[in-house]
């Protein structure tokens, strides 16, 4: 019963970080939000992650590494709140034996997750873990292994880490994923930028292309395996697929003059919807991939950009400034009349549909500001979750509970890089990257 | 635009003596060894020249905040560039369209390419050929001026004519 208890002051957490934020259409009149990074409403949960056993002597150094990325993608998530190993009194020794919850009860950690790891000759790792309600004193689920290659660890703490995250809060977790995003270098006037990949916390980062030519907003194909972006490599502003296992580019139409960007996949990833500039037009298409054939879904003069998927695959939301500045629209998957949703003062631009279906995130530029904001589907309950000079492009988290996007400083020396915030408007946390970074996309729970 | 014009054909005569005397190796006026050649005044630019496209007739239009109408200071300087392009015939043309920084990314993409196309659209109207005609949009992805004000926002909402093997703006 112990885990229930701790899921309710989940639960509470949740449901008063909901209660703090801004209501529905008072959004739009509001002042500036300003965001507490400090801390959130609610205490968190206080948890420990002692250092895994190592089972044997080559496993020490991820019997340690593994159980730091454990904790660190607990703590991201603003529900947890580290015990450090300093305050811990006792360790584990036996991974089969109880722990000493007296022990524990007295650092006051709430949650304890122990764990053993082992490494075999030809590169095979081990890793298992229990997830223990200290004051309940009893486990939270059954004990769980995972097996893999050793150079697949992080993965495998993050897996322990989902499970965890799971278990606790009664959500999927979201933190084996990836992040595909432009990495940028150079001055303002003269910025490179390439396209690169790096697990979600900024780990194992891969460059796909070099910086020859400007490359902008790549999005992952729902199966992880392919990118689709837009590149300069032309000369001109088209649209790329790019096979992550082998590397290979190809440009997606077949049409040298074509001029095409904000692409981005179909659920089932059979097509891409994008749009095309035609002249003083941009219109949406929509790309079947298999036979390459094109079907244009809207017929405006406006500029009708950032198409984004419901997650049934049904509708389709995008921005258009077809009534004077951008606003969001949604429409059928098929073309046909679109319904506007956004209604506030300000401009609305890159909706994203949330992979659970009820919400559409935004940028939204206002009196010289830009926000990332989320609201419901028929554009209800808008609410802005951040505020900064340059805040833009949202990315859902696999779960639907946390956004990436970027912030770009303003000024001569102004740069981008990318963040993370809670669908509250807390935890902000900026996602450690080598260079600047921008246009982040954040790919499904990696299988 | 009469005055314009005017000048046009008062530097045309220029430089075509300039070529008269400068041969294969001449058209360059600022070499810099002091023989201005006959009728040319040192310093001058010679017409058919890239630097004088760009700082004489002027190589760029600008737009107000999310525009992509053609002021009529614009359309001006838009007439200039055609008349000097209908004296050569053989130059075409690229014009780049640019937006400050104070949109989103593909948005302004497609806000500059409605630029870059509304100047086409108005050189082709005023007779020139749209084959010789190519437009690239860059969004905001290469401001010329980098500072975040409006003194410098205004600077970079502009559409800018790059001749083929030019001085090109990026």
């Amino acid at each position: 019963m112990g885990h229930k208890m701790i899921k309710k002051l989940i639960k509470a957490a949740a449901i008063l970080m909901l209660l703090a934020g801004p209501q529905g259409g008072m959004a739009q009149d509001r002042p500036v939000l300003e965001i507490d990074v400090g801390g959130p409403v609610i205490d968190p949960i206080p948890v420990a992650v002692p250092r895994f056993i190592a089972e044997n002597g080559g496993a020490d150094r991820l019997a340690i590494d593994i159980a730091a990325v454990v904790m660190a993608d607990l703590v991201s998530t603003g529900l947890f709140r580290e015990i450090p190993g300093s305050a811990h009194i006792s360790g584990t020794s036996n991974f089969n034996a109880a722990p000493q919850f007296a022990d524990w009860r007295v650092v006051n950690a709430q949650a304890l997750v122990t764990g053993a790891v082992s490494t075999s000759s030809d590169g095979r790792l081990v890793v298992k873990f229990r997830l223990f309600d200290v004051f309940a004193q009893q486990t939270i689920g059954d004990g769980v292994q995972y097996t893999g290659s050793a150079e697949g660890w992080r993965r495998m703490a993050h897996k322990v880490a989902d499970t965890i995250y799971s278990r606790i809060t009664g959500e999927t977790g979201y933190f084996d994923s990836r992040i595909v995003f432009i990495s940028e270098t150079g001055p303002k006037n003269n910025r490179l930028k390439r396209l690169a990949m790096m697990d979600y916390d900024g780990a194992n980062l891969r460059y796909l292309t070099d910086d020859s030519a400007i490359v902008l907003a790549p999005r992952f194909s729902p199966n992880t395996r392919d990118v689709i972006y837009t590149s300069y490599a032309s000369g001109l502003p088209q649209v790329y697929l790019m096979n992550l296992e082998t590397g290979r580019q190809s440009p997606l139409i077949d049409d040298a003059l074509n001029m095409a960007t904000a692409p981005r996949f179909s659920p089932d990833g059979t097509k891409v919807v994008l749009s095309i500039i035609e002249g003083t037009n941009t219109d949406i298409y929509l790309i079947d991939l298999n036979t390459r054939s094109r079907t244009r879904l809207t017929t405006n003069g406006g500029i009708d950009t950032t198409p984004s998927f419901s997650p049934d695959g049904t509708q389709i939301v995008f921005s258009s400034d077809r009534a004077g500045r951008p606003q969001l629209y949604i429409m059928p998957a098929t073309g046909g009349d679109p319904v506007r949703i956004s209604n506030g003062n300000g401009s609305y631009n890159t909706p994203v549909w949330s992979p659970r279906g009820d919400m559409i995130a935004f940028t939204k530029i206002k009196s010289g500001r830009f926000h990332i904001g989320v609201m419901r589907v028929d554009g209800t309950r808008e609410n802005l979750l951040t505020a900064s000079f340059i805040d833009e492009a949202p990315t859902w988290s696999p779960n639907g509970r946390v956004l990436m996007f970027f912030r770009e400083t303003a000024g001569a020396n102004g740069a981008p890089q990318i963040y993370s915030v809670d669908l509250t408007g807390r935890n902000l946390r900026r996602i450690d990257t080598p260079g600047f970074a921008s246009d982040p996309n954040w790919s499904g729970v990696l299988r | 635009m009469t005055f314009i014009k005017a000048g046009l054909v008062a530097v045309s005569l220029l430089s075509l003596a300039a070529c008269e005397n400068g041969g294969i190796f001449g058209g360059g006026s600022g070499g810099g060894t002091g023989a201005g050649g006959s009728g040319q005044t040192p310093g001058a630019i010679e017409e058919s020249s890239l630097e004088y496209f760009a700082t004489q007739i002027g190589d760029r239009v600008l737009f107000a905040v999310n525009e992509a109408t053609l002021s009529d200071s614009s359309k001006a300087i838009l007439d200039g560039q055609v008349a000097w392009l209908n004296q050569y015939p053989a130059r075409a043309i690229t014009v780049e369209g640019h937006a400050d920084e104070q949109g989103t990314r593909e948005y302004n993409l497609a806000l500059s390419a409605r630029r870059a196309a509304a100047v086409q659209n108005y050189m082709v109207s005023q007779g020139l050929l749209s084959s010789r005609i190519s437009v690239i949009p860059y969004g905001k992805e290469r401001p010329l001026e980098i500072c975040s004000t409006e003194v410098c926002w205004s600077k970079n909402r502009r559409a800018v004519t790059v001749v083929a093997g030019g001085l090109g703006s990026v």
